[in-house]
């Protein structure tokens, strides 16, 4: 498989003495992932996953911070996301054809942040059905140009509008799809950590996607509504699983115990922000206050959970 | 007990929002672009032509994040020391986000010389940038105080979180009362507003959506205006302002704000909210 990201660098090489530099940013991300498939850990039988690096998205993951994976029946292939550019997307595809040279049915998104969708430019030549919630496709083109441009900035001009491959079948309750003899229950949510959420459970190992539903060992973000993930939470808890694949942390864990920690978290945040706004409480105090004690239960905490309250306090004053 | 009352169309004067435009389209067309451009010079002399701003760190601090959590919902507060103000009576209090395309946020109009002008608000912030405040003195004397914030992305941020319920609640207002000072103590009004920048993308039509932001939020206590805020689009979705009643003041609390679309939204509490 011919790297586009190294094609590129050779055009651009032409220039000369842009070359040294053009090869030294631009072969890392190809060497990294794009020619090596990822290393993917077969979790249930048929179900393999990506564990994505618990940091930002740097030049050096080349996006790839989130879990991602697939699911292969008799028939064909379900990729459930694809990671944070189309160099973890190839690697993903090229991780699939290690294991199987059945068709891609299906990219399912589980939601609309870059981390999870900008792979599927990489799977736009195997002819799959892009598959999300039926918010996604307007929230995303609402998000695209700030996350294109910090796209670039962290990977540089690579990073292109071919990367935002939006999905054309979209999901707006329950639809169950079958890869031959494998049947995989999507699930769309009201609004919780996005207004596009989408799980997916594979019912022959009882093993269920998340996405970002579900956040372990790095700190949850909300970028919906509070009150809406504690809702889609106690609904979730009710889902027929064994285990579950979070959308960040390891790469299988039991369910439904996989969920104590995020509730955790979230119940706090929600009932001491609720706290400083009965008291009359500011959200400077708000933000300095809330949620410290889960400090060292998180990775990332410091960048994340003052953002998380002011969420949190600027959707729950309105109650 | 001195109150000077001026009428509300005063303080909603157009040369002054024809000059918040003709500032950013001038910055927009004649500015060098550079993270490192100081525009506070230009701005300056767009703003106050011709007149002396000099600090007011003595008696005024200005509070925002050094790195903001949420670019689109930066706190930001004016206080004000009275100890310290030695004699100075506050007119006007101007908040401007240098960097934003139209960088005067919000201008606080204060009718009254027994009002204590600490106020604070949220702001979004589009890149980088000192985010400055200039009072004016009922001398007309100016005084200034800076801070640095580092926040990206705020004016083009997605209106909400959850599309069609603030549609919904548009014009909806509620009084909080912040700390437990009784009565005297800071209170806030909360304002269901889309204030669309202009910037940010409609998640249907893929079009811009057009700017519609509140223009002016005037506060009345006891019938008499109290503070006169004309807002702009650099305001926060759901604008928030901070402020404080004058000394003694006992009235019901009035709030009337306009957008830019002309609609207009009242509401009213018969006292301060108890705590």
């Amino acid at each position: 498989m011919t790297c586009p990201v190294l094609r590129r660098c050779r055009v651009a090489g032409l220039a000369g003495w842009f070359i040294a530099l053009t090869f030294a940013i631009c072969l890392q991300p190809c060497s990294a992932t794009a020619e090596a498939p990822l290393a993917m850990s077969q979790i249930a039988q048929g179900v393999y996953v990506y564990r994505g690096a618990d940091a930002e998205a740097t030049a050096e993951n080349a996006g790839g911070i989130a879990n991602i994976g697939f699911i292969v029946g008799d028939q064909s292939v379900a990729v459930i996301d694809t990671g944070g550019s189309l160099m973890v997307g190839q690697a993903l595809l090229a991780a699939i054809r290690q294991v199987t040279d059945l068709p891609i049915q299906y990219v399912i998104n589980t939601h609309f942040h870059p981390d999870h969708i900008l792979g599927n430019a990489a799977f736009v030549a195997e002819r799959p059905i892009f598959v999300g919630h039926v918010n996604l496709p307007p929230a995303l083109r609402a998000r695209q140009a700030s996350y294109l441009a910090r796209a670039q900035e962290v990977l540089g001009s690579i990073a292109s509008e071919d990367w935002f491959i939006v999905p054309q079948h979209l999901v707006s309750g329950r639809e169950v799809i079958d890869l031959g003899r494998r049947g995989l229950v999507l699930e769309a949510y009201p609004t919780a950590h996005t207004d596009s959420d989408l799980t997916v459970l594979d019912e022959a190992t009882g093993t269920l996607f998340a996405g970002d539903l579900v956040f372990l060992e790095r700190i949850p973000a909300i970028d919906g509504s509070i009150v809406g993930w504690l809702a889609a939470l106690d609904r979730l808890k009710g889902v027929p699983a064994r285990r579950v694949v979070a959308g960040h942390g390891p790469a299988s864990a039991a369910w439904p115990a996989a969920l104590a920690d995020e509730l955790r978290y979230l119940e706090l945040i929600a009932q001491e922000t609720r706290q400083i706004l009965a008291k009359g409480g500011t959200l400077q105090e708000a933000t300095a206050s809330v949620g410290l004690t889960e400090k060292n239960r998180w990775r990332l905490f410091d960048s994340y959970n003052a953002r998380n309250v002011t969420a949190a306090y600027t959707e729950l004053e309105w109650e | 007990m001195k109150l000077v009352i001026r009428p509300v169309t005063r303080y909603a004067a157009k040369p002054w929002r024809m000059r918040l435009l003709l500032v950013a389209i001038g910055l927009l067309c004649s500015a060098p672009a550079g993270a490192d451009d100081d525009l506070w010079p230009d701005l300056k002399e767009a703003l106050f032509p011709g007149q002396t701003i000099v600090s007011g760190a003595s008696f005024m601090h200005l509070t925002a994040p050094e790195r903001a959590y949420d670019a689109a919902v930066v706190p930001v507060q004016i206080d004000f020391d009275a100890a310290r103000m030695d004699g100075v009576k506050v007119r006007s209090l101007t908040l401007i986000v240098d960097k934003n395309p139209v960088p005067v946020a919000a201008v606080f109009h204060y009718p009254t010389d027994n009002l204590d002008p600490s106020v604070g608000t949220r702001v979004r912030v589009n890149e980088y940038t000192n985010v400055h405040a200039v009072a004016e003195a009922t001398d007309g004397r100016l005084f200034e105080i800076a801070v640095f914030v580092k926040a990206a992305g705020g004016c083009s941020a997605p209106a909400n979180k959850a599309p069609g319920e603030a549609e919904a609640h548009r014009g909806e207002m509620r009084l909080k009362r912040l700390a437990e000072e009784g009565r005297d103590g800071p209170l806030e009004i909360l304002i269901r507003h889309p204030n669309f920048t202009g910037m940010q993308m409609d998640q249907l039509t893929r079009n811009y959506i057009p700017a519609d932001y509140l223009e002016t939020i005037d506060i009345r206590s006891g019938g008499k205006l109290v503070l006169s805020v004309e807002g702009n689009i650099s305001l926060s979705e759901n604008p928030a302002i901070q402020f404080r009643l004058p000394t003694g003041e006992r009235g019901g609390i009035e709030v009337g704000v306009k957008d830019s679309n002309g609609r207009s939204y009242q509401a009213a509490w018969p006292i301060p909210p108890a705590s």
